[in-house]
């Protein structure tokens, strides 16, 4: 039962062979057995997870068939859910309880989901190993002395270790895609725009973007077709007709033009990763597609762009917490003297981009870092335009490794930056991404392709995705983790 | 690039960041090497490139100005480290 995938879970539903109370208790027990190895969670919401199972149950009794009706998923930690506190993996968030529902997450009932708990993350999604979570790092069920990729680790290690079907969690540069290449796993990170931001915790306004996981490619759209839409509320989200995406997997990729990039095979990348990432895109061939070299020629300025752009967002977005309407609140000499000591309660990480945010801000510095990174951005965009002109999806690798080990590069934050070199240009950009698992390692670490999309065009990457996943079975590997309890 | 340490504090200010003298050492060292790994920005000739700001860029949105309900006052409040009188109470900001 735990590594049914969502789409076969449903299908049981449907046909009355489980119920969602039946499927959330085996959930929560698993996560009771098993996470005290892979500490995915850091709230487990089991009273809440098992009423609205029952609440499900009784709608299917009625006649009712949503969605997600009755599926157990899990919700990254700096979405808002009511009434379930909010870290963002924080302690400066420490006991904060949001009033509302963020949009996703009322889309999720709405479509009768079941939401087992809130999962680790890098401390306001800043990383790319939850090594940055404020409270503890989660590990990877491949491999535990391994990271699970980040920011959004904790929703990849519990979709990856089958304590939940799928999974919400960011993408601001990688943290979705990434954590889904570490784990073996499908993550979507739609088009700036496709889902209301509203009532997710912000860290760079320009790039956030809520992401999906699951362990097939079905999966994960069911979850994203779930939660896409327009919403007033957030002014960036478009208002655009959302497609049946679902419908849109027919695993058919006749003729489909597909880019190659020279810039994304460069040194330093792994060499297990490269030739898995090649074979992977043989195969995309063989199913009918066409392959096109092309070249995305300011690949290498998207990391000091990202760098100085999502920082500078993040020391706005991040300048509210003072401790004043939520939150802890240190007793300083004075008012600013407070806020000083409280906003003491940030990790190191958050920190550091808050310093270097403010200094790409800051006066006489502002047009020679952040301005600049802005105008770099149009050139990255551009690429991306042009590149579209030509091929209809870019295949290259989410991820110059395959996990690292935990401490590996905790002392070293550029280091850590490399991790996201394949993944920031998506976000600077207006295009779409995804992972899709296309291989293991010589020590069996998943290796990751990703598929990136013009605008709005999500239904082709996933249909892509689709088509490479039938046609292989990496996504039929588990990890060895707990067994089949 | 030459960061001092003066910057460091500067803009530990700024942020309203209290660090200690090991935290701006090592910011020191390490928004250097961020900011030195930025210069390859200045090999692009940037003439006449308008900036991006945002990657799908939205006009102003208005929409029509109705009143609908917001969030009551104690659930405005169930965060506040300190409140009385239906406000946040914090530090006195002025000498009284």
């Amino acid at each position: 039962m735990d590594y049914l995938s969502l789409t076969e879970a449903r299908d049981a539903l449907r046909k009355g062979e489980t119920t969602s109370v039946d499927l959330t208790q085996a959930m929560l027990d698993r996560i009771v057995a098993l996470d005290n190895d892979v500490n995915s969670y850091l709230t487990i919401t089991d009273e809440m997870a098992l009423a609205q199972a029952a609440a499900a149950d009784k709608r299917r009794a009625n006649g009712d068939d949503t969605p997600l009706l009755g599926i157990p998923i899990a919700v990254k930690d700096i979405i808002s859910v009511q009434g379930v506190p909010n870290t963002a993996g924080s302690k400066i968030l420490d006991g904060f309880v949001p009033p509302y529902n963020a949009f996703v997450v009322d889309k999720l009932e709405e479509a009768g989901a079941v939401i087992l708990g809130k999962t680790n993350t890098d401390e306001f999604a800043m990383g790319s190993s939850t090594e940055n979570s404020g409270f503890f790092t989660t590990s990877n069920p491949w491999d535990l002395e391994r990271v699970p990729g980040g920011s959004s680790g904790g929703s990849a290690a519990a979709v990856s270790a089958g304590l939940a079907y799928a999974a919400l969690g960011t993408d601001t540069g990688g943290s979705v895609r990434q954590p889904a290449s570490f784990c073996s796993l499908v993550g979507l990170r739609p088009t700036y725009g496709r889902l209301s931001r509203w009532g997710v915790v912000a860290f760079a306004s320009s790039l956030d973007q809520v992401g999906h996981f699951g362990r097939t490619v079905a999966d994960c759209t069911a979850i994203f077709q779930a939660t896409a839409g327009y919403d007033p509320r957030d002014s960036t989200s478009l208002n655009v007709e959302v497609p049946d995406f679902e419908a849109a997997l027919t695993g058919d990729i006749n003729g489909l033009k597909v880019g190659v990039p020279q810039e994304y095979f460069i040194e330093g990348i792994d060499a297990e990763v490269e030739t898995a990432v090649r074979t992977a895109i043989a195969k995309l061939e063989e199913l009918g597609a066409e392959i096109v070299k092309i070249s995305l020629p300011h690949t290498q300025y998207a990391l000091p762009v990202y760098y100085l752009i999502a920082p500078a967002e993040a020391s706005a977005n991040l300048a509210r917490y003072d401790g004043v309407r939520y939150g802890p609140r240190a007793k300083g000499s004075d008012m600013i003297d407070s806020v000083k000591k409280t906003r003491a309660l940030f990790g190191a990480e958050v920190k550091r981009r808050i310093m270097l945010g403010t200094y790409a801000l800051s006066a006489g510095y502002y047009d020679e870092y952040y301005g600049r990174a802005l105008k770099v951005r149009t050139l990255i965009k551009q690429d991306f335009l042009d590149a579209f002109e030509q091929v209809d999806v870019i295949a290259c690798p989410t991820s110059p490794t395959t996990a690292f080990k935990i401490g590996e590069k905790a002392d070293d934050p550029l280091a850590m930056y490399l991790a996201d070199i394949f993944t920031l240009s998506v976000n600077l950009s207006a295009s779409c991404g995804l992972n899709v698992p296309c291989g293991f390692d010589s020590k069996g670490l998943p290796i990751g392709l990703q598929l990136i999309g013009n605008t709005l065009q999500e239904a082709t990457i996933l249909n892509a995705a689709y088509a490479y996943e039938q046609a292989t079975a990496w996504h039929k590997q588990q990890p060895t983790i707990g067994g089949n309890l | 690039m030459s960061l001092t340490p003066q910057d460091v504090e500067k803009i530990a200010n700024l942020a309203r960041l209290e660090l200690t003298p090991a935290e701006k050492a090592q910011y020191l060292e390490q928004l250097t090497a961020v900011l030195d790994y930025a210069e390859m920005l200045n090999e692009l000739d940037l003439e006449g490139i308008q900036p991006t700001a945002h990657a799908i860029a939205q006009e102003n949105i208005m929409r029509e100005d109705i009143a609908v309900p917001g969030l009551a006052i104690d659930e405005v409040l169930f965060n506040a480290p300190k409140q009385a009188q239906n406000q946040f109470l914090i530090q006195s900001v002025l000498d009284e």
